[in-house]
């Protein structure tokens, strides 16, 4: 087992003490990616990694740094970016070049984080697994057999790996929280409007939310820091006072009550999961927070909803994909529509065009009060569940998947298979609210377990600092996988 | 509710999705199995409940009526499949 790769916090202050370069840093991660056989990466264009990393330290000389200029991070690849080809995992946007900025890449560019490459992803971040890239599958770095989760499961894979030290990541139905679950790093996706969507590559407006994917929860409260805030360009951000996530990492825990929900660690979890989580209960309970049961009674019809409402919006957003001002176009067809129909049938993978054919059956004349008003209604029980059991608990907590990350190509037959490992994290989605994954343990084959967090609507800085104590008295988060060579790791640069 | 191969011609028309003939049986199986998955949430007493479309209760801003982008049509006619003159490109419409 190789030394732990640097954190961000550590490159910050080695960055601010002059102890390293952006330049340096940047040309030792882009080593590591071109070396690396996970596949996590879509794009590397190092004449545009290394032009960030010269600004980064150029804004350093010029006594203009933030806390982060210079650090190295992957970018999920779906976030527009000026000038780099964004594809979103699909054959319908393989040359897509990007003609604008996301609010997230401007943001990062602004704190001077520099992009190292556009991390692998399941197509419109549609998936589980990240085998529905057509970009080809991302690996895990614990287990090369095996599935690193998804969709951002080329943003786990390249932290835990030791590529980069941090990510981004969206999550609309568990995609931050369950590939980092599967990796053994720590990732948040945050209250529904706190981050920007303007740019982000849109697959079920209501649900999608972009966060940060590190080693450590203080790691993500540094990248949330620089991620988070009001933006006039997305319709459904929310106008608040800026935050400091970082502010209540060192609060202590006594007294803190975590709600585990009533079955949620029965026969639904696989037993080494179960046993990592009731471990990370257990260091919790020794920190000074108290365990009460709450009931969620009807998460239990939570992947119905969502495999509702996520197909109904996708199909919607993903109607502008026509093969006339962007994306693919079929190189044979008689008519306008016949261009329409193969343009789309070649460019979507099958895993898109399924949701998009459940959503458009959905949302037809007849039955949309079936499905999807009824989805809705549902997907209001959910959220007064969470209400009333935010009465008797300060956090929640619980499983992000029933089982650890499983094989490559053992779910793929059955997409419903692959579905019901989302019980634990689609109905925060559907409720709006905050939630992390923090390593907890290992199970089967030696594989990572995550614990998830969930708060109330606004209280990731409670979620990071029950997360970072955590971290602080248990060291799951610092285990790198076994293979040094597959990690390709070790050391800061 | 389960689907006939006919209903699943019918939705990938309405979708805009070229279905070759071989591929309406995989597609009603996988079809008819999700939604008998979403089937599930049909034992949920919704009565009186009001659908939730979003997970926070704010309306939607107005912004002024301004122009706010600045011209990028360069950069967006290079992502077009076909262009010419500054236009897209698609096959006649009009006989």
């Amino acid at each position: 087992m190789s030394a732990a790769p640097a954190t961000v916090a550590a490159l910050a202050a080695d960055l601010a003490a002059g102890k390293v370069s952006a330049v340096e840093l940047a040309t030792g991660a882009l080593k590591r990616a071109e070396a690396s056989t996970l596949n996590a990466f879509i794009t590397l264009d190092p004449d545009r990694t290394l032009a960030e990393a010269r600004a980064a330290d150029a804004l350093r000389a010029s006594g203009k740094a933030g806390p982060l200029t210079g650090v190295p991070f992957a970018q999920k690849d779906i976030f527009c970016a000026e000038g780099w080809r964004t594809t979103a995992g699909s054959k319908m946007l393989g040359d897509f070049v990007a003609p604008y900025d996301a609010t997230v890449v401007a943001r990062g560019k602004a704190a001077g984080l520099v992009t190292i490459g556009r991390a692998n992803m399941d197509e419109f971040a549609m998936g589980s697994s990240n085998e529905n890239s057509a970009f080809g599958a991302v690996r895990n770095p614990w287990d090369m057999a095996r599935v690193p989760g998804g969709s951002s499961g080329g943003s786990a894979a390249a932290v835990a790996a030791g590529i980069v030290p941090a990510a981004t990541g969206t999550d609309t139905g568990g995609s931050i929280r369950q590939p980092a679950s599967f990796c053994g790093i720590t990732g948040i996706k945050p209250t529904y409007g706190v981050v920007s969507r303007y740019g982000m590559i849109a697959y079920a407006s209501s649900l999608d939310q972009g966060g940060p994917m590190a080693r450590t929860a203080q790691d993500c409260a540094l990248l949330l820091n620089a991620m988070a805030g009001f933006d006039e360009r997305d319709a459904t951000s929310l106008q608040r006072a800026p935050e400091d996530y970082a502010r209540d990492l060192e609060r202590p825990l006594d007294g803190l009550r975590i709600g585990v929900p009533t079955g949620w660690l029965g026969d639904g979890v696989a037993p080494d999961v179960r046993a990592a989580v009731e471990d990370g209960l257990a260091q919790l309970e020794t920190l000074g927070a108290r365990r009460v049961e709450v009931s969620l009674p009807h998460a239990q019809y939570a992947i119905a909803a969502y495999y509702v409402i996520a197909p109904a919006e996708a199909s919607s957003n993903l109607s502008r994909y026509d093969g006339v001002r962007y994306g693919h176009r079929a190189a044979q067809y008689t008519d306008l529509a016949e261009m329409y129909a193969k343009s789309r049938a070649e460019g979507f993978g099958a895993e898109v065009r399924r949701r998009i054919l459940v959503g458009t059956y959905v949302l037809s004349a007849g039955y949309y009060d079936a499905y999807y008003l009824k989805a809705q209604q549902v997907r209001r029980l959910i959220a007064q569940d969470f209400a009333a059991a935010f009465e008797a608990c300060d956090v929640i907590a619980g499983p992000v998947a029933p089982t650890v990350a499983y094989k490559l190509g053992e779910k793929t037959a059955d997409p419903v298979q692959m579905y019901l490992g989302d019980v634990f994290t689609t109905l925060v989605n559907l409720a709006g609210l905050p939630a992390l994954s923090a390593p907890c343990g290992f199970g089967e084959a030696g594989m990572p377990v995550g614990l998830q967090l969930i708060g109330d609507y606004f209280a990731e800085a409670r979620l990071l600092n029950v997360a970072h104590r955590l971290q602080q008295a248990t060291d799951h988060h610092l285990k790198t996988p076994p293979d040094a060579s597959v990690a390709a790791a070790g050391g800061a640069a | 509710m389960s689907l006939s191969p006919d209903d699943v011609r019918k939705i990938a028309r309405l979708a805009r999705l070229q279905l070759d003939e071989v591929e309406v049986e995989p597609t009603l199986v996988t079809l008819n199995r999700t939604l008998a998955l979403v089937e599930q949430m049909q034992s949920a007493d919704t009565t009186g409940i009001e659908p939730m479309a979003h997970a926070q209760a704010v309306s939607l801003r107005l912004r002024p009526d301004a122009v706010t982008e600045h011209d990028a049509r360069d950069a967006l006619m290079a992502n077009a499949p076909a262009a010419e003159k500054g236009l897209f490109l698609v096959p006649k419409v009009i006989e």
